[in-house]
């Protein structure tokens, strides 16, 4: 899927990105951005009944193109299956060969950020059980 | 190298000739020949430089100037070799002057730590400018935290140019070190160093240059220059990564106590006291970073091979080229326009993240840096986050040029 043409793949992802639903810029805030991203990231999640959904942006194309895949799989999952998700699809759809190091750490951080508000909700419907 | 480099000069750099020389060029990246424009960050090597090192850890491995068998004579020969190049490239008065560090960065640091910690008090001044690396500011500010000295920046211009009329204003009798580059990585600007340093002196100020954008594209005379320091970074000037070097007026290091201690730099050493090693091994604590400054050599005979007015000039046609065609094209804004310039173009594109133009130029092959260039307080000078960045060396042609024009016309009317 992402193994072709390194141009062309490129420029379907930015493509993913224009598609992500908007994140309102008074949440774009110092608090929201996730730490590691060479460009920014801005993350924000909230529990609908026992889903988690994720909105997300970022400040360059081709990194919102990433997030929009990111929030593609997690959005509207449980925390527990977000808990327990590999996302060994990555390597299978040649994705890895283009997220750097240098940003594949930031995709990383945003892959640990989701995992973090996942544990944080469920922790918290535990304690009201 | 000889009989090559009379091919080269006969043919008046023939680019051709001298690409042969770099087999890292000839690749492909993407589907796409390579084409390499971030040689601001590092250059490649050529055969020569990769030869070299191959053949010192194939033939003459040896730690230097203790070793009394052939290959540690071999070895110290070879590296002391490279210090009577490097004396001769930037016309130091003796090769003592020369001291291997592992580059720029290091050079500054132990000026910063052994001149700085040893001569300044509390209320004196270092001038920098606001075209620095990072590295020619950090290590001037621990000296200002330690010894409560005040940091005071020659301000830019619209230009990128050095308003060199704040600058005389900014210098005092409190005034005690300026450090500035040759010429700026971010921007290119060629600073007009001889009359900072003069100024600077009348001041009574030493003048550290970094040189790490010089030594690959501008004539380099420290004696003529009167610079107190002068540094270079080994493989921004198709040397290998790790070596480099600080060149200070003798008295000067004479006066300045170690940086390290270790081996190498000492004379004697008993648990009491220490007495140190003559210059420039006071300086060179542990065992150096041999095969790499042996190699250095062969990159420094390269470039004079081909001769420093030779390939300004070819590297000014880049730039004229570059500069010419960028700016046809709509909504790039070159960051940067002085009259004098070394080889780099930074620029800005309308609407788009330099991050996004670099990973789409990649795309094509082409290898362009983006970002702040270790250099946010000039990228917040302008008002910018951080530009694309795109720096020529001997071996790049126009027609390289015209593919990047041909990936940013892409970049710019997909993303419109």
């Amino acid at each position: 899927m992402l193994d072709g043409d390194m141009e062309m793949t490129v420029f379907y992802i930015m493509e993913l990105g224009q598609k992500l639903p908007e994140m309102p810029e008074e949440v774009k805030t110092e608090e929201n951005i996730v730490k590691g991203c060479q460009s920014k990231v801005w993350l924000m999640s909230a529990m609908e009944g026992e889903k988690i959904h994720f909105i997300a942006d970022s400040n360059t194309a081709i990194t919102k193109g990433l997030v929009s895949l990111l929030i593609r799989i997690y959005d509207g999952q449980t925390p527990e299956n977000i808990l327990h998700s590999d996302l060994y699809f990555m390597n299978r759809i040649g994705m890895e060969r283009f997220i750097g190091t240098q940003r594949s750490n930031g995709f990383a951080a945003m892959i640990k950020q989701m995992k973090l508000y996942a544990l944080a909700f469920k922790t918290k419907m535990e304690v009201k059980l | 190298m000889k009989m090559k480099t009379e091919a080269l000069l006969s043919s008046g750099l023939d680019v051709t000739l001298i690409r042969n020389e770099f087999p890292i060029l000839d690749q492909r990246i993407h589907g796409r020949d390579l084409v390499y424009f971030d040689n601001a960050a590092t250059s490649q090597k050529p055969l020569s430089v990769i030869n070299a090192l191959v053949d010192y850890y194939k033939g003459y491995n040896a730690n230097i100037h203790r070793g009394i068998h052939t290959l540690a004579e071999k070895a110290t020969k070879a590296y002391e070799e490279t210090r009577i190049t490097a004396k001769n490239f930037i016309n130091a008065n003796s090769e003592d002057e020369i001291i291997f560090t592992r580059g720029v960065t290091e050079s500054i640091n132990l000026v910063a730590s052994s001149y700085g910690r040893t001569f300044l008090s509390e209320g004196d001044e270092i001038i920098v400018s606001g075209l620095e690396h990072h590295s020619n500011i950090v290590p001037w500010q621990f000296v200002c935290g330690e010894k409560k000295v005040n940091l005071k920046v020659i301000p830019v211009t619209n230009e990128g140019v050095l308003d060199i009329e704040a600058y005389r204003k900014l210098l005092s009798s409190r005034t005690k070190i300026v450090s500035v580059n040759h010429a700026s990585n971010s921007l290119g600007t060629i600073n007009p160093v001889k009359e900072i340093i003069q100024l600077a002196h009348a001041a009574g100020a030493v003048v550290f240059i970094d040189g790490a954008q010089a030594g690959a594209h501008l004539e380099i005379d420290v004696q003529d220059l009167d610079c107190d320091f002068y540094a270079l970074s080994s493989h921004k000037m198709y040397g290998p990564t790790g070596t480099g070097l600080l060149y200070g007026k003798r008295e000067l290091l004479e006066k300045m106590p170690p940086y390290q201690g270790g081996g190498e730099m000492i004379r004697d050493v008993t648990f009491e006291k220490t007495t140190y090693n003559d210059l420039p091994y006071k300086f060179e604590a542990g065992t150096p970073n041999i095969g790499d400054v042996v190699a250095y050599r062969y990159a420094m005979d390269f470039i004079t091979a081909l001769g420093r007015d030779n390939i300004t000039a070819h590297e000014h046609s880049l730039l004229l080229h570059a500069t010419q065609r960028l700016s046809e094209l709509k909504g790039v804004k070159l960051v940067g326009t002085a009259p004098s310039k070394v080889s780099v173009v930074s620029f800005t594109v309308e609407g788009i993240h330099p991050f996004d133009i670099g990973q789409m130029l990649d795309a094509r092959g082409i290898a362009v840096r983006t970002g702040h260039h270790c250099t946010q307080p000039l990228m917040d000078r302008f008002g910018i986050e951080g530009t694309v960045r795109a720096s020529f060396a001997v071996y790049n042609t126009k027609h390289e040029i015209d593919l990047l024009i041909e990936g940013l016309e892409r970049v710019i009317n997909f993303m419109k």
